[in-house]
């Protein structure tokens, strides 16, 4: 009985290969494509010369490592590339710290006005971040935190998203574990810190990996707040490779096959956790 | 060790009085269990003595001391909770260790306190396993180890075995019992399972709707329950009740202003009526549950459903007529309107 069955399996997966399986791998393949292809692109650009940056092969006909070189040696690029690691790291931290204790209390703390406090946070998540650059620069104009470090990081310090991620997670974490750290003669803060924190750590690496992608890759409010090129982000940086005349496109590639390392790092880092917190926090990556 | 006393304790949740100005007085080293169906308080009245519920009213003493203000760490009392509420991240050894997390103790000794509370829960051989690889009974035994090692003035059980399957929550009863009997660490247990009650207290709190209701030994609420709540309450299966009036002879079953009643255990199938009899019901059999050491037969008597027992070897074929008997002594009378005792027949 055993054996027939076993011989009934091994023909399935030789050739039983069913047509469904088929359309699948062709979606799947060509949702690939389509990804790569661009990244492809990008470091094939970053090993050409800038005369065959419009000579579409993908291969070079002479590939060259003189743009890495340039680019390296450059020090305005390893500037804006700590800048934007320095902005993203620290951006990161705060977030799933001042989220996940915002997040707490609001999960497991019941006083007046709770409610109307959540909602105020989460009413935030429906304004578009382009009407809030306004009065985000017109305060830092007020504080005088235009073209410092402080200016570009303070809009992402703590955000509602994180908020409302943590106190999604938070809230399904048993009373019981709480109370009895409390009976054990824990304050608040350890409770916290000692028993909630380690048992939300998917949601804690979600949020983390997200805020970090979301802060290195960040252009738009970067590029209003500061003027000066010494505290450019990487992507603020490059982008003045683009200068009216000429636009540099064999260095912009280069320097944007050298950002996604630490974006590779992370997911590699990370990686089981990135696909468990995108699926926890029900959010396409 | 330390005694804890109850003076008119109240809890209150807006309009809704959970807890009504209940008195209890547990002595040191007294292994006391509360009682009572789903929202009869006694989870509440535990929490307070933890101090994970404020007090709306009344005066809470452990070892003495006035403690309604005190915050749960400063009371010196361990709790293990009904989801065990052991940290899945921290391994046995951390998790019992956990206990002593304030402690000001030499890491040395709180070692040696948490091989000690393992050597005696068993879990030696575990204390590197995370939660994840144990079962219920290890889990509750963490638990508990995490409550040993403080040393703490009281145990706070909050129905500690509800999951666990049948025959690891009575092995867990003795083991608990056992414990406490060693330690001699003064307990209060809440559960809604009488059994557990009744095999594991020194004393029964009986609660229903925030009252307690009847407080003693389990073999005094057995044998003299105060009113017809606790005397279907206690003893398992339930008491037969049924209504009954006085007279010369003993008691007359049918309408009247009395509820007799009698334990399946002394209500006895017989072939033929019982001249001594106090009490003789005839019936039909319903169901028969055959247990071993003794069948429970369900009679369907003129219409009122009564449970009796046979012996073990004896199993009456379903519909067939019987007749079951008490002896002089059994019989529990109750008053019909207010459900309170009238003593015994």
């Amino acid at each position: 009985m055993s054996a027939a069955t076993h011989t009934g399996e091994h023909r399935l997966n030789t050739s039983g290969i069913r047509p469904g399986r088929i359309v699948a791998w062709t979606i799947l393949l060509l949702g690939g494509l389509v990804m790569v292809t661009p990244l492809a692109f990008m470091l094939s650009t970053s090993l050409k010369t800038a005369g065959q940056v419009y000579d579409l092969r993908l291969i070079p006909a002479a590939p060259t490592l003189a743009n890495y070189v340039e680019v390296l040696s450059d020090g305005r690029f390893a500037r804006w590339f700590l800048n934007s690691l320095g902005i993203a790291t620290v951006v990161t931290v705060s977030n799933v710290f001042f989220d996940s204790l915002v997040g707490y209390t609001l999960a497991k703390f019941d006083f007046r006005g709770r409610y109307f406090v959540f909602l105020a946070i989460l009413s935030t998540l429906m304004i578009p971040t382009e009407m809030l650059v306004i009065p985000w620069y017109l305060m830092s104009a007020q504080f005088g935190w235009i073209d410092s470090y402080w200016g570009i990081m303070f809009p992402g310090m703590m955000t509602a998203f994180g908020t409302f991620l943590m106190k999604q997670f938070f809230e399904t974490i048993p009373d019981d574990f709480l109370e009895a750290a409390r009976i054990d003669g824990l304050n608040e803060f350890q409770i916290w810190w000692r028993v909630a924190m380690p048992l939300v750590t998917p949601a804690l690496s979600a949020l983390a990996i997200f805020t970090f992608l979301g802060n290195w890759t960040a252009f738009f409010w970067p590029l209003i707040v500061t003027t000066s090129s010494e505290l450019y982000t990487l992507p603020v940086g490059l982008s003045s490779f683009a200068v009216a005349e000429s636009i540099q496109w064999e260095k912009i590639m280069t320097g944007v096959s050298l950002a996604t390392i630490p974006t590779l790092v992370v997911f590699l880092l990370l990686q089981r956790y990135i696909v468990r917190g995108v699926m926890l926090a029900g959010l396409k990556g | 060790m330390a005694t804890i006393e109850l003076d008119r304790l109240v809890k209150r949740y807006g309009k809704i009085e959970a807890v009504k100005g209940i008195d209890l007085h547990i002595a040191d080293g007294e292994f006391v269990v509360l009682v009572g169906p789903s929202g009869c308080g006694k989870s509440t009245t535990l929490r307070m003595i933890a101090g994970l519920e404020d007090i709306t009213g009344g005066t809470l003493r452990i070892g003495g001391e006035i403690v309604n203000e005190r915050e749960p760490k400063h009371r010196n009392i361990a709790m293990v909770f009904q989801n065990y509420a052991i940290y899945p991240h921290l391994t046995v050894h951390q998790n019992i260790g956990f206990g002593l997390y304030t402690s000001k103790l030499s890491q040395s000794e709180k070692d040696k306190r948490i091989r000690e509370a393992a050597d005696t829960l068993g879990l030696d051989a575990y204390l590197d396993r995370r939660p994840a690889a144990l079962s219920g009974g290890q889990r509750q035994r963490v638990a508990i180890g995490r409550a040993m090692v403080r040393n703490p003035v009281a145990f706070l059980f909050d129905e500690p075995l509800s999951n666990l399957d049948a025959q690891l929550r009575a092995q867990m009863r003795i083991e608990i019992k056992r414990l406490q009997q060693r330690l001699a660490t003064t307990t209060v247990y809440v559960t809604h399972d009488q059994v557990e009650a009744m095999t594991m207290a020194d004393r029964i709190v009986v609660m229903r709707d925030g009252e307690i209701l009847q407080t003693g030994t389990p073999t005094e609420l057995y044998e003299n329950p105060v009113d017809t709540f606790t005397a279907r309450f206690i003893g398992s299966p339930s008491m037969n009740l049924v209504p009954g009036r006085r007279d010369a002879s003993g008691v007359v079953l049918g309408e009247g202003d009395i509820m007799v009643g009698v334990r399946p255990h002394d209500l006895v199938v017989r072939a033929d009526r019982h001249p001594g009899a106090v009490l003789s019901l005839d019936g039909t059999v319903t169901a028969v549950e055959p247990l071993g050491s003794e069948t429970l037969v369900h009679l369907d008597t003129a219409g009122r459903a009564v449970i009796a027992t046979a012996p073990g070897k004896s199993i009456p074929p379903t519909g067939s007529r019987l007749t079951a008997s008490a002896e002089p002594g059994s019989l529990y009378l109750f008053d019909a309107g207010s459900g309170k005792s009238l003593g015994r027949l």
